[in-house]
């Protein structure tokens, strides 16, 4: 059985509980392990760029903990990926630079040996349970859907980071876990684009106007909706899309997802299973669907 | 003409130290690499909506040695860190990081754009960027998820031992 410390980071557990859900939800189906860790704090992105070291203390004080209970990190937040990854490759890569961090956690009671290792839930699912063991798991005929993959930056990149296992410029692993659920992948107009979350707190509306423009190409491919394994994403596609709609005077309503739900959904979970009363814009054809499904097989 | 005299840069403030004290930092290593080809700004998803934020003319900038006009610039700021251009740039001047070199150095000097100054302030007072209290604990316990404690005393003292953020050191 796969054993992991679950690392929600900042986002996740205030502002994406749809995701921790349905990530919780398919991982125990799936017999994936989570641990929850008592006294995980921020990954350190958000002092990066104040002070890279504070940053990176802040990442090793997380890696710190997960090592005192034997366990590799499983991180649902991209961003927290990165950050943390990155701080287990410099540590592990400099042999001065950490024996700085153990100095400086030293004060906090804490010490970093070396070698846990960081996995993004999509990275585990897709590497660790595997295609196969996903399409077995499916119960649900999603075929009539299409999602638009949104694979955001730091899932794929640094691509050295991550030890180049999809390819960032045309990454596949999200296009093979959603079409693992037995829906359709939707091809949309530069895929690669970035969220704008980055500077969201700096300059909104060039983050918006960054936002905007995945949000017009997917819904010109008339998706189903877009899937997501970010929750800084979320936030800038999901929880800010009326904002997008009212500052430039559109109307998208297009359904947001956390890849976990459509993958619950495909396992036979019900939407409330998988959290979609947070889902601010409801994929209403899909839940339609299902509903007609299970009242078929169990009412 | 008045016009004329706005666009003309007096070099000689520049200093040509600049790029060094930029390659000292860690990020910063690579940036004497840079040949201008301009393939980050041509990738830049920021870039491809703002004319304020143009990567490959900041690099321009911080190799001619223009300091304060970097430092004091709000375009430093402006990369999301997407890192576009660090899988790109034939160079490998990981301008992402750059950025976090040269943002940690106009820190240093006292320029902290608010809102990353209230993202310190908050990850003092909660060790996390979204406080959890007894509300947020309540929201979770009705979705079924367990009750998450928010870890202060190490993140601040963490925070503490490099002073960041607390105006001039």
């Amino acid at each position: 059985m796969t054993r992991y410390a679950l690392y929600l980071g900042c986002t996740v557990p205030v502002r994406g509980m749809h995701y921790e859900i349905a990530a919780r939800r398919v991982s125990e189906r799936l017999g994936v392990e989570l641990v929850d860790v008592d006294g995980f704090a921020c990954c350190g992105f958000p002092a990066r760029p104040l002070d890279w070291r504070t940053g990176l203390l802040m990442a090793a004080r997380n890696l710190a903990l997960a090592e005192a209970q034997g366990l590799d990190i499983l991180t649902l937040c991209s961003a927290c990926t990165g950050t943390l990854t990155e701080a287990a490759h410099r540590i592990r890569e400099d042999a001065e630079l950490h024996a700085w961090i153990n100095e400086q956690l030293a004060a906090v009671g804490r010490r970093y040996t070396g070698g846990v290792r960081v996995r993004h839930f999509a990275r585990m699912l897709y590497e660790e349970v595997g295609l196969e063991r996903l399409r077995a798991a499916v119960t649900v005929d999603l075929s009539a859907f299409g999602f638009a993959p949104h694979y955001g930056c730091h899932y794929l990149k640094p691509s050295h980071l991550y030890d180049h296992f999809d390819d960032p410029e045309n990454p596949r692993s999200l296009d093979q876990l959603i079409e693992a659920t037995g829906a359709r992948v939707v091809r949309y107009e530069d895929e690669a684009q970035c969220c704008g979350g980055g500077i969201l707190g700096f300059d909104e509306e060039t983050a918006l106007s960054v936002t905007r423009q995945k949000l017009e190409h997917v819904c010109a491919a008339k998706a189903d909706g877009l899937v997501l394994i970010c929750p800084f994403c979320a936030v800038m596609y999901e929880a800010n899309q009326r904002r997008v709609e009212s500052l430039y005077r559109v109307d998208y309503r297009l359904p947001v997802l956390y890849y976990p739900q459509l993958l619950g959904l495909a396992m036979g979970f019900s939407p409330e299973e998988v959290g979609m009363k947070l889902n601010r814009v409801k994929p209403l054809g899909l839940i339609e669907v299902l509903r007609g499904q299970g009242e078929g097989e169990t009412r | 003409m008045e016009g004329e005299e706005e666009v003309i840069i007096d070099v000689s403030g520049f200093d040509a130290r600049f790029r060094d004290e930029i390659a000292a930092e860690p990020g910063g290593e690579n940036i004497r690499r840079c040949f201008s080809c301009g393939t980050c700004s041509a990738g830049c998803p920021v870039g491809g909506v703002t004319e304020k934020y143009n990567p490959r003319r900041i690099v321009h900038m911080a190799l001619l040695g223009m300091r304060e006009q970097v430092l004091n610039s709000d375009f430093v700021w402006l990369c999301s860190v997407c890192y576009t251009c660090y899988e790109r740039c034939p160079q490998d001047v990981r301008i992402p990081e750059l950025m976090t070199a040269i943002r940690n150095i106009a820190v240093r000097e006292g320029h902290i754009p608010r809102t990353f100054q209230v993202q310190i302030e908050t990850l003092r007072a909660h060790g996390r960027l979204y406080e959890i209290g007894d509300y947020d604990n309540e929201r979770r316990a009705e979705h079924g998820l367990p009750p998450i404690r928010e870890e202060v005393e190490e993140v601040r003292c963490i925070l503490e031992r490099v002073a960041v953020g607390e105006g001039e050191p």
